[in-house]
């Protein structure tokens, strides 16, 4: 079972995971909070969200589009976007779309094929949460997050790009 | 040339840190080849037949002679003493240790070098004109773009993973000697009806298994929105381009298959809900980056040059030279030299640390400390005075320098192939050796005029075979290499795909082949047609003829 590194205020530290993901076969449980697929989130998630209140979190495939959520982002409470393998980049900009044209202030959570070498990345395009496959401690993750002092080009995050430093 | 400042300097000591605990980690045993693999290549570091090579970017082709030394240093010190210079305008070491790579690593990032993106399925070197900032031909010059794509492209947050690696040339001279339209990206500078600049978009050129010259899908792009459009076309393609099937993967895949108008509207449509007060670069920062390459201290000087003119009367060897290596510039009394890598019996594209020296020595006294690798594997001194080319000759031959032979049948685009090459299934060099044999006598040569012949190892196409006026692709016919011949590439302003002679020829028929090819070019050829010009007009037939006729 990964466990989770939340990031907050540039520290990536080990968070409680209120969430279970749910395959599409497995029953609903009676409570709790809940990722579901896009098309269960699609079938089921009006009922789930109206009758009780749990969170509700979506997980979104590489090939799936962001786009189809945006109507339904305000009640979201996280999106899980998929690396099915760490060279798949459709996330990244699954992310940058969710936080630069959606304004999305949800959590955004990389799962699947997630290593620390892909952290400096991730934390530039949006995503806040990691479940990382190569066992990175929240110390190895702050590290590779801020291996770089200076970044080239505007993203997600609030770092100034070279130019504006330069202009600064 | 561009000059990096701290924050430039920063981040390639925090790239070189980055690598050199990941190696560290390799050798501990800690990543296992397979973990290390994706992280010594974001590296440029390959690992090859023989041993690793290591890939360093040349942004754009542009060096200064501290940094043409350090490589030479490195070639002495780390590799057999010497480098090659590759299509894309950077060089690589074919003999590296692993554990030295972290250390050339810092060496090469005291001078501003670095081996950032020179593998791994991201935005490539950007190549460009290496008469960029010397010729009159250009309507601006491209080293500013290629130089604000060098900035936005690095480590890129969202388009480090994409389906494929992506490379994107820029020309601004209507001669192209980018070869931008079999690109992932071409940008071709124009100059529009009211004066303002704008860049022609072509997307989806590229050569590999499947080549295509590159449709244009945007005719005038206002430069100061390059990078936003980019963003739309660089975004359209990590979502929507294959990712099952690495041979279908290229950017011109998904062009092909959308068909480059609905490519186009897909883009647009991307590029409308790009906000350009965040995506696109401020004209302060246009402004800055233009101002670095302005700097060139050009002297006022007569057009004519007494001691060049009475050089070249007096030396029929400089003559020839002059013929074929010097161009003009832009500025009187400047002149644009080549230095050919391409001598008898050379590698193509080698140069020894030795060769290296004597380049940046004559880049630094003679040529306002600039150099420039092309794509044809060849270097530059893009402003010589005109007073001074019987020295700067003379040193060049000094240094097995001044083959005169740029454009000539022996100029010849080679891969590395099987000499060191894990993909390659044929040798490429050995061809391009023994071609350039039969083509020794520089008056036939001459005669026979611009001739680009190209030379593949692999289907790959690393050697530009497609886009060759004769193109040469080794194949493994039952463990035998063979070469497939084709006829009337091209990857300049006329870009064509050749096409293809007949059956593959054994390897000691090659040379003796595109002999027969030019036998046939010079009986019909008409009045200031080169080979290609010749090849379009009659078409296969009669070159087919000469090459396979005897034969049977």
């Amino acid at each position: 079972m990964p466990r989770l590194i939340e990031l907050a205020d540039g520290e990536a530290r080990w968070a409680e995971d209120g969430f279970v993901h749910l395959a599409d076969e497995d029953p609903i449980p009676e409570t709790g909070d809940v990722i579901l697929s896009l098309a269960r989130f699609e079938a089921e998630g009006d009922a789930l969200l109206s009758s009780n209140a749990r969170r509700v979190g979506v997980r979104i495939e590489s090939h799936e589009e962001v786009e189809v959520l945006a109507y339904d982002l305000p009640r979201i409470a996280l999106v899980a976007l998929a690396f099915p393998k760490f060279r798949d980049g459709r996330a990244y900009t699954s992310a940058r779309l969710l936080r630069e044209r959606f304004g999305y202030p949800g959590q955004i959570r990389a799962v699947g094929d997630v290593l620390q070498e892909q952290a400096g990345f991730m934390v530039r395009c949006g995503f806040d949460a990691f479940e990382p496959a190569d066992g990175a401690s929240p110390e190895a993750w702050t590290k590779a997050a801020r291996r770089f002092r200076h970044v080239y080009q505007r993203a997600a995050d609030d770092r100034p790009a070279a130019f504006e430093e330069r202009a600064s | 040339m561009y000059q990096y400042d701290l924050i430039d300097r920063e981040f390639l000591a925090d790239r070189s840190a980055e690598f050199r605990g990941q190696v560290a980690r390799r050798l501990s045993g800690e990543l296992t080849e397979d973990q290390f693999k994706p992280l010594r290549l974001m590296n440029g570091l390959y690992l090859q037949l023989h041993a690793y090579m290591l890939r360093i970017a040349i942004p754009y082709g542009s060096l200064n002679p501290s940094q043409l030394r350090r490589l030479a240093e490195i070639a002495r010190d780390y590799d057999k003493g010497y480098g090659h210079f590759t299509t894309r305008q950077n060089i690589q070491f074919n003999w590296i240790k692993l554990k030295d790579a972290p250390d050339i690593l810092d060496k090469l990032a005291e001078v501003d070098l670095h081996a950032i993106q020179t593998s791994g399925n991201c935005i490539r070197n950007t190549t460009s004109d290496p008469y960029a900032g010397a010729t009159a031909e250009e309507v601006d010059d491209p080293r500013v773009w290629c130089e604000v794509i060098r900035q936005w492209s690095t480590l890129h947050p969202e388009f480090s993973f994409l389906p494929r690696k992506f490379k994107i040339a820029i020309t601004a001279s209507a001669k192209d000697r980018t070869a931008a339209k079999v690109h992932d990206i071409g940008l071709l500078l124009r100059q529009g009806r009211d004066g303002r600049l704008g860049f022609e978009v072509i997307v989806g050129g590229g050569q590999g298994r499947t080549p295509y010259v590159g449709p244009t899908i945007k005719e005038f792009l206002p430069t100061d929105r390059l990078l936003s459009y980019l963003e739309a076309v660089l975004r359209v393609y990590n979502r929507h381009g294959r990712r099952d099937n690495i041979y279908k993967a290229r950017i011109k895949i998904l062009v092909a298959a959308l068909g480059a108008e609905e490519f186009a509207r897909q883009v647009e449509e991307e590029w409308a809900k790009i906000d350009p007060a965040r995506a696109d670069l401020p004209a302060s920062e246009l402004a800055r980056i233009r101002a670095a390459f302005a700097k060139t201290p050009f002297e006022t000087l007569p057009a004519r040059s007494e001691t060049f003119e009475v050089a070249k009367a007096g030396d029929a060897a400089f003559a020839r030279f002059v013929r074929n290596n010097v161009r003009d510039h832009k500025k009187p009394g400047y002149a644009i030299v080549e230095i050919s890598l391409k001598a008898q019996a050379q590698t193509p594209g080698d140069a020894s640390a030795d060769q290296l020296e004597v380049v940046a020595d004559l880049a630094e006294r003679y040529g306002l400390n600039d150099l420039r690798v092309t794509h044809a594997q060849n270097l530059v001194l893009p402003h010589v005075k005109l007073d001074d080319l019987p020295t700067v000759f003379a040193a060049l031959q000094a240094a097995n320098l001044a083959t005169p032979n740029i454009d000539l049948v022996s100029d010849i685009i080679a891969c590395p192939g099987l000499d060191y090459c894990a993909l390659a299934n044929a040798r490429a060099i050995p061809i391009a050796q023994d071609i350039a044999r039969q083509f020794a006598d520089l008056d036939r040569a001459e005669r026979v005029g611009e001739l680009k012949i190209k030379i593949s190892g692999c289907i790959n196409a690393c050697g530009h075979h497609h886009v060759a006026h004769i193109g040469i692709l080794g194949v493994d016919k039952k463990g035998e290499e063979f070469y497939q011949l084709s006829l009337g590439g091209s990857g300049a302003e006329d870009a064509s795909i050749g096409k293809i002679l007949g059956p593959a020829l054994p390897a000691d028929r090659v040379a003796t082949a595109v002999d027969q090819l030019v036998g046939a070019y010079l009986g019909i050829r008409a009045d200031g047609e080169r080979f290609l010009d010749t090849y379009r007009r009659v078409g296969l037939e009669p070159f087919k003829e000469a090459v396979y006729a005897q034969a049977d």
